[in-house]
């Protein structure tokens, strides 16, 4: 009998190497990449205070400053180019460094196995693979601010010549080539996490969880994961071919003419706006990578604390679809004033609308979800409906963004700041961190504290506003974006204080966070013990031990009877019920 | 505080039914073990089509659309007014020969279980004779002068051919490690399975080659 079960236990690696470092585990990966997100995210938010720092008092002097940065800020005053590495290296750091990897392959890797009821992913080997492929790429990024020339300066789209020539800028140098080499391994590292992530919610489900019974957090995984594997190798093409133009002498994107000093480069006959079609045939689908799986956190959280289904489950799953094929032929939206025929920005402006109607409709399932709701206000629930108004907000600018007509007033200014920061940055972000607050409990099996998390909140959803709605109006008064200062400018000498205002409230943003760390990092050794289903929620993985075992399951895994959004489910003996209870106590609806 | 629900889990005693396509790791392995862990085989929801093989072909997707990228990048600049058309180096026909004869070869090699081996491993070098016949290509464009940046055409061979070749070079490796599974005398299943994966990819990067053949001196 002992010789027996011990033959069906599980190998659980026993030296710390194999446990904690090089783990095929997927939630040692995904919490891996959580930290290293998270990790990345502190430099991401220092830059993106140093940038509010230029912007809201252009013309002060800061002399601790420039002892930290010596070459960056000498003399306490930013220098141009640092100011441009800072905005290139917030975007690349938070769209690709922390978002990426903390929501999709973090959360990602610790759940999917998890929530559909598998021991681990399709491929661990491949899974630790990329972790691993991963941190040299943010290595080799944030080495580039200490190199000759300073970090990348030509805007996390890399737009050419800046991108392109080598002596354009001082970061056009050596830190545009670790850019793109960093790039180049965090694109190998999520197409690896993308193809195991699709796999294993394809052929890894346990029994009964059929596709049509997954969380709505696996459906965003699923088409986020498929728009990624589909955008990002043409975007490799585009960097292959740029980093010939800049070591080969090719001319893939540079065109004749080009005076650097007193010498006409040998270039001849390339596009700039070939890059640009190719960088935005990734760049858009890339942010739907983002937001479709926060938007699956929204719409998984609000179910435990509303006690209620989901609205419109199988809606929302064809609205992926639709977004997930509108999302690929939308890219030209980015190009409005690059000078092209008007039919095609016509026939741009219309996909842009169209991909508008799947997005407001998942919107409105978040909304009627909370018709008829016991809402129970805890954190995670704050975040999941702060996340709502945040997408709300940022899908009408979008509209305005989306018609070619307006445009053209709106390209290149504010507006298109304040847009894309509610929604990759705040709907993202506050998902990310909504699911801290949710899924802490199982990962560390301690909570994490309320008070903290809702004074987190309150502060991040009302100082995110200040910034980010500002802004709109900034841009609609014409202040352009990526401007090192707007101090020579008559016209926005109106707007100044409103820039000073916006720097105070995005201090406060960023203090917020401070909270945050502290209370993640406290509640992991103080916090209170979890129970097992300490929200009392129906996914699969509130069924595994806290915290799960390797492995997940022990020696069974659970089978599945229903969809995961069974709440009040009438004649129940309980207001929720697991996906794993059997028909024949409770009757099944879907 | 109410009860939360009995754990419900599912007896360990279903049977992976059909095996239809070849796999290296996920549900169907040979000993019922699946990533690592022992126990019995446990039922899954899967699709037809085991894990290794949808990964191969989700991977071979993004190759598809790696070439994709490259392929509308051509098309662009091939309206550019600075292109001129490249002499094709004829040493390519040899080549393309070579590395379609590979195909055939592993093909056949499938269909003959006893001497699979050595089917293998002559599609092996043949593979490897391809790489070196693309290096006698660029030595020929070199010799006359065409270099990397001599005009977009010739940029766009030199890129081409080579990202393809770490393509075949990647096949290559795959299939020297298959010679090294055979040589350990690894199970016949295992090997079957393998070889599957392997001449899958194999002749994609045929067909892949045929493309780009067509791409750069049809078009
Ligand atoms: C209602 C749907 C949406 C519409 C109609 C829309 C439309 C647009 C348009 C037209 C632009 C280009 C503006 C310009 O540069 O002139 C833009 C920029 C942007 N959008 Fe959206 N958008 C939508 C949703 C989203 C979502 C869901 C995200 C991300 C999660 C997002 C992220 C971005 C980003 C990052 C940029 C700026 C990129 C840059 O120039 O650096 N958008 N949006
Ligand atoms: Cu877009």
């Amino acid at each position: 009998m002992v010789g027996e079960h011990s033959a069906r236990v599980h190998e659980e690696p026993v030296s710390f190497w194999r446990r904690y470092i090089f783990s095929t585990d997927h939630k040692v990966i995904g919490i891996q990449y959580y930290l290293t997100a998270m990790a990345m995210a502190l430099v991401g938010g220092t830059l993106a205070m140093l940038i509010r720092l230029q912007l809201g008092w252009p013309e002060a002097k800061w002399p601790l400053l420039a002892k930290i940065f010596p070459r960056g800020m000498s003399g306490g005053v930013m220098n141009p180019d640092f100011y441009l590495a800072l905005i290139t290296m917030h975007g690349t750091l938070m769209i690709f460094f922390v978002i990426s990897l903390g929501l999709v392959s973090g959360f990602g890797n610790y759940l999917l196995p998890l929530h559909i009821g598998a021991r681990d992913m399709a491929f661990p080997f491949l899974n630790m693979l990329s972790y691993w492929t991963v941190v040299p790429a943010c290595v080799i990024i944030l080495a580039s601010f200490f190199v000759e020339g300073g970090a990348a300066a030509s805007g996390w789209t890399a737009y050419p010549p800046l991108s392109a020539v080598e002596q354009a800028v001082p970061g056009s140098g050596l830190g545009q080539t670790l850019w793109l080499l960093g790039m180049a391994l965090f694109i190998a590292s999520f197409t690896m996490g993308g193809l195991n992530f699709v796999t294993t919610i394809l052929n890894e489900r346990t029994r009964g969880m059929s596709m049509m019974r997954l969380p709505l957090f696996i459906w965003t995984l699923l088409i986020a994961s498929i728009l990624g594997l589909l955008a990002f190798p043409p975007l490799t093409a585009a960097a292959i071919l740029l980093l010939f133009d800049r070591h080969g002498g090719t001319s893939f994107f540079l065109p004749s003419g080009l005076y650097f000093g007193e010498r006409v480069l040998p270039h001849s006959g390339g596009s700039p706006l070939l890059w640009q079609h190719l960088f935005w045939f990734l760049g858009h689908p890339e942010v739907y990578v983002l937001i479709l799986p926060a938007l699956g956190i929204a719409l998984d959280l609000l179910p435990p604390f509303t006690r209620k289904p989901i609205f419109g489950y199988r809606l929302t799953v064809y609205s992926l679809f639709a977004i997930g094929v509108l999302s690929m032929i939308v890219w030209g939206h980015h190009m409005f004033v690059s000078g092209m025929n008007p039919y095609v920005g016509e026939f741009f402006a219309i996909g842009t609308l169209a991909i508008t109607i799947p997005s407001a409709i998942i919107g409105f399932n978040l909304i009627a979800s909370l018709w008829g709701a016991r809402l129970q206000l805890r954190t995670p629930a704050l975040f999941a409906l702060g996340a709502i108004a945040f997408f709300g907000t940022g899908g009408l600018g979008g509209i305005f963004l989306g018609n070619a007509t307006s445009d053209i007033q709106l390209h290149d200014t504010y507006f298109v700041v304040g847009h894309f920061h509610f929604m990759i940055g705040g709907v993202t972000l506050l998902a990310l961190f909504g699911g801290t607050y949710y899924w802490f409990p199982k990962m560390f099996g301690r909570m994490m504290s309320e008070r903290l998390g809702k004074l987190h909140f309150w502060l991040t959803f009302l100082s995110f506003y200040a910034v980010f709605l500002t802004q709109h109006f900034l841009g609609l008064g014409g202040m352009p974006r990526r401007y090192y200062a707007f101090s020579k400018f008559e016209f926005l000498a109106p707007i100044r204080d409103m820039n000073a205002f916006i720097s105070i409230a995005a201090f406060v943003l960023g203090a917020a966070q401070l909270i945050f760390l502290v209370n993640f990092f406290w509640s992991l050794f103080r916090g209170a013990r979890a129970e097992q289903n300490p929200w009392r929620a129906t996914t699969l993985e509130w069924v595994a031990p806290t915290p799960p075992p390797h492995g997940n399951w022990g020696e069974t895994v659970p089978e599945v009877h229903r969809w995961p959004y069974d709440y009040s489910v009438p004649g129940a003996p309980e207001d929720f019920t697991p996906q794993t209870v059997p028909p024949t106590v409770v009757t099944v609806t879907q | 505080m109410k009860k939360p629900y009995a754990v419900e889990t599912q007896p360990g005693r279903a049977l992976w039914e059909v095996r239809l396509l070849g796999d290296l790791s996920g549900p169907p392995s040979e000993d019922g073990r699946r990533n690592g862990f022992n126990g019995p085989p446990e039922r899954r929801e899967g699709f037809p089509v085991p894990s290794a093989r949808l990964g191969l072909w989700i991977f071979l997707g993004t190759v598809t659309m790696l070439f994709a990228g490259f392929t509308s990048a051509y098309l662009v600049r091939q309206a550019g007014p600075d292109w001129q058309p490249l002499p094709r180096p004829p040493i390519l026909w040899v080549n393309t020969g070579v590395l379609l004869l590979s195909s055939v070869l592993l093909e056949i090699g499938r269909r003959r279980s006893a001497s699979v081996h050595r089917w293998a491993s002559g599609a092996t070098a043949l593979g490897v004779l391809f790489l070196l016949g693309q290096l006698l290509a660029w030595r020929a464009l070199r010799a006359q002068g065409i270099y990397l940046p001599t005009n977009p055409h010739s940029s766009f061979f030199y890129i081409l051919t080579g990202v393809h070749g770490a393509h075949v070079l990647g096949g290559v490796i795959a299939l020297l490690s298959l010679l090294v599974l055979m040589w350990r005398g690894a199970s016949e299943d295992r090997v079957c399975r393998r070889l599957a994966l392997c001449a899958t990819y194999w002749h994609f990067v045929g067909g892949l080659w045929l493309y780009l053949l067509l791409v750069l001196f049809l078009f």
